[in-house]
């Protein structure tokens, strides 16, 4: 098993990488106008995750982007998937 | 390999791949009509095979009606007619990938009929289950959908796409997981590296997403590299980029390896 230095020499530039195009583009969010929709707000929740003293981020992270629904459609909506749970509609 | 060129087949090839099984799956576009899936049944169990030799590669499919073209259950139905005709090719191992993609109820009674044509002919299973925020559901209903047939051997099922929020549900219920590994926007080779690092490997496969997007017929061997890079001996890699699929498909009568 490798050290944490060696997953440092392997990794952290890739790491460092990531998170700084996440900065960008969250940067990038604010710069332009128009309305935003639930997917930045589904970002913004997870940000806090990557910080907490667990050892399993990323199923958290990938928890708090899945559908927690339990109603089962007759038949799709829509295709395709957008990487974050739509608001479901309220019937009032 | 249907939506990949001649090309991969030689590097696949090259990269010392021995032989290869493709599910049936979506086509890019939802086909007009069964006879599409007629031809496409066609082509994975005469063509392709034919494609795949030319580069000393032996190719083996799976076959059903994907569940992104499964939510018309009367089409559905169609199409799941053409398949026992096809079930006797000798490079057809079971039933797949067969499962889930908006999570529907439609999606669901098809995914039931093809568990039961399995069943009915004891045939291995390969599970698709859904992308991105619907796979957690998909998941849950997926397993939750098996755990009602009584005479399904869970030793024959994969249950395909797995990441860090579904593997260990799969693994805990006693089916095999599949990691599929992406160039983008899903699981990559060192998030399958960390997952085999802490399930083990017993039960666990990996498999380069080899469709109509973005995609690499060679991230296995790709993740193999990676994982000699992490320390991984020589053997464990074998064990799981080339036993483990071995010691799953071996349960068709039909696999060579």
């Amino acid at each position: 098993m490798p050290s944490k230095q060696q997953l440092l020499d392997l990794h952290f530039i890739d790491a460092r990488h990531k998170l700084i195009d996440l900065a960008a583009f969250l940067d990038r969010m604010d710069r332009h106008p128009g309305e935003e929709d639930c997917r930045l707000q589904a970002l913004r929740n997870v940000l806090p995750l990557l910080l907490e003293d667990r050892p399993d981020r990323a199923r958290a992270v990938l928890e708090s982007f899945s559908d927690t629904s339990s109603d089962l459609p007759q038949t799709a909506p829509f295709q395709g998937a957008t990487g974050a749970p739509v608001p479901q509609k309220t019937g009032n | 390999m249907v939506s990949r060129t001649t090309d991969d087949y030689e590097k696949l090839a090259l990269a010392g791949c021995e032989i290869l099984c493709e599910p049936a799956f979506w086509a890019g576009f939802d086909r007009s009509s069964a006879d599409g899936f007629y031809d496409y049944f066609r082509q994975l169990t005469e063509y392709e095979p034919k494609r795949a030799a030319k580069f000393g590669i032996r190719h083996y499919s799976w076959l059903c009606i994907n569940p992104k073209e499964a939510d018309d259950p009367g089409f559905a139905r169609e199409v799941m007619g053409l398949i026992p005709q096809f079930l006797d090719q000798p490079t057809v191992l079971g039933i797949g990938e067969i499962g889930l993609n908006k999570n529907t109820r439609n999606e669901l009674a098809i995914f039931e009929e093809h568990v039961q044509l399995a069943v009915d002919r004891d045939l291995p299973i390969l599970i698709h289950t859904p992308h991105l925020e619907d796979k957690l559901k998909g998941t849950r209903l997926i397993l939750d959908s098996l755990a009602g047939f009584s005479k399904l051997d869970r030793g024959k099922v994969i249950v395909d796409h797995v990441e860090e929020h579904t593997i260990s549900h799969v693994l805990d219920a006693g089916y095999w997981a599949g990691m599929t590994l992406y160039p983008e926007s899903k699981c990559s080779p060192n998030r399958a590296i960390d997952m085999l690092e802490i399930y083990g490997s017993e039960r666990l496969w990996m498999n380069s997403a080899c469709d109509w997007g973005i995609s690499d017929p060679l991230a296995v061997p790709k993740c193999a590299l990676e994982m000699k890079r992490r320390l991984h001996t020589a053997a464990d890699i074998h064990q799981v980029i080339y036993e483990n699929p071995k010691k799953f498909l071996s349960q068709s009568p039909k696999f060579i390896a």
